[in-house]
């Protein structure tokens, strides 16, 4: 009886020993300990529309964006919709380190120089670390070089300054929808008149959803919280669509603000899109790679 | 008594045999190479998973496309949102079998030459290839080491016209594992 028992022990546990024999190689490498998996291309660009995105360049990769927006739709046949007028910015962007870029840029509006630093402070993530959006800061200080128009009178150099910061929170929900909440404040050191704010707060969305693998469809709005100024200007709304070629991004969009920095389309829009004060626009992207990763 | 502690010594004296002739490796490489008329485009794999059994030549490989490393990060992101898709197809995989395994003798270090056939996947696409190349018996280390061609449309990858100078319809891939005892 012991011995029976014995062999029936014996058979079971051949049989278990063989499926452990013929168990799959595959198996062994599922025994995997889970890495951090970051996201990526939450936007296409490094701006949703005119505002900036979650992105940054990648590390050693120089952006040259040329920014341009067409006159008003509502000008009509003789101004031809508004093609015969351009504000244009070109700017330069790039990646120095994996979480923070620096850029330069000069815009007709205003005949305006800008500088700014984006850094990453959270990034999305599953896996061995799972964080659900990605956080980035911006600053950005921008010089207004137009001539005083006052001369006669005691002007100095920081009325020319003004600044604009801002929280990105972007969350990219699956590979067709992503959306960004940005908090953002802008300081103007002059303002028109003194009962203007110097001080401004507004809150930006967001949002692309892609069409197809090389062209995502883009939406932006940033609504002003100060009164004052919201009374004054318009919000922005800007409607957009990426287009991506090899080493290129081509946005095409439509929006009701004429120029292309953040202090200046949060702050100072005027366009109504219900009047037609529609500017249509592109901002071309050339990637240029600086410096080459080890791989 | 006796019997169920003969028969445990023995399911134990199998799970050594079975795990001994396994050789496997996480740091896999595995880098491709598109030569087109307007630029070359390289990428790199470090973290490739591959395990051999060397009792019945069986020699299968994972490899997770997100791990491509590209010099233009750029490239790395198409690779991954266009071309593969790697959000929908995470790993390509291999799985087959060592033919010749009668040439090759485990025991003793030297390098040998090796026919591999299987079953090679890529994004929803699974073909089957054949292909040679060496493996180098050490002490406890097999590195095997390959290079071959594939084909862009066998694996659903479409190339647009407009980066068709860009990238080239033939891959080359080229596979360097260093497999170690288990």
């Amino acid at each position: 009886m012991k011995k029976l028992s014995g062999i029936c022990f014996f058979v079971f546990f051949l049989t278990l020993g063989q499926n452990a024999f013929s168990q799959d190689l595959f198996d062994l490498l599922e025994e995997e300990e889970p890495v951090v998996e970051y996201s990526f291309a939450t936007f296409k660009t490094t701006r949703v529309v005119n505002g900036q995105s979650i992105e940054n360049p990648a590390v050693g990769e120089l952006k040259f964006i040329v920014s341009h927006h067409f006159g008003r739709l509502n000008e009509g046949a003789y101004q031809l919709w508004g093609l015969d007028q351009s504000t244009i910015r070109l700017g330069l962007e790039y990646g120095l380190t994996e979480r923070l870029a620096l850029s330069v840029g000069r815009s007709s509006f205003e005949k305006t120089f800008d500088g700014f630093a984006k850094y990453k402070i959270l990034r999305q993530s599953k896996g061995a670390k799972v964080m659900p959006v990605s956080v980035s800061v911006f600053s950005g200080i921008y010089l207004n070089s137009l001539e005083w128009r006052y001369p006669d009178r005691t002007n100095y150099f920081t009325s020319r300054l003004s600044f604009a910061h801002q929280l990105l929170i972007a969350r990219k929900f699956s590979n067709t929808f992503s959306f960004q909440l940005v908090p953002t404040m802008v300081h103007k050191n002059l303002v028109e008149e003194i009962s203007d704010p110097n001080d401004i707060f507004a809150l930006g969305y967001g949002g692309r959803v892609r069409l197809t693998n090389r062209i995502t469809f883009n939406a932006e709005y940033y609504q002003l919280l100060t009164q004052k100024t919201a009374s004054e200007f318009k919000n922005m709304l800007s409607l957009g669509f990426d287009l991506e070629t090899g080493g290129h991004v081509f946005q095409l969009h439509f929006t009701n603000a004429q120029p292309m920095f953040e202090r200046a389309f949060i702050t100072e829009t005027r366009g109504d899109w219900l009047k037609g004060d529609i500017y249509f626009g592109f901002n071309i992207v050339r990637v240029f790679t600086i410096k080459k990763p080890e791989l | 008594m006796k019997s169920l502690f003969s028969t445990f010594s023995l399911i134990l004296l199998m799970s050594i045999s079975l795990t001994a002739q396994n050789y496997i490796t996480r740091t896999g490489y595995i880098r491709f190479y598109s030569e087109a008329p307007l630029e070359n485009i390289e990428a790199v794999n470090r973290q490739v998973n591959s395990a051999l059994n060397i009792e019945t030549g069986e020699f299968v490989f994972r490899v997770l496309m997100r791990s491509f490393n590209f010099e233009k990060a750029l490239m790395q992101e198409h690779f991954n949102e266009n071309y593969v898709e790697s959000h929908k197809y995470p790993n390509a995989s291999f799985q087959g079998k060592i033919t010749n395994l009668d040439e090759i003798d485990f025991s003793a270090p030297g390098t040998y030459n090796a026919v591999v056939e299987g079953e090679l996947t890529i994004k929803d696409a699974t073909n089957s290839i054949k292909e040679t190349g060496t493996l180098e018996v050490k002490a406890d280390e097999i590195t095997g080491k390959t290079v071959f061609t594939i084909l862009l449309e066998d694996y659903n990858i479409e190339i647009p016209s407009a980066v068709s100078r860009n990238i080239s319809e033939e891959i080359e891939i080229t596979v360097d594992v260093e497999l170690k005892k288990m």
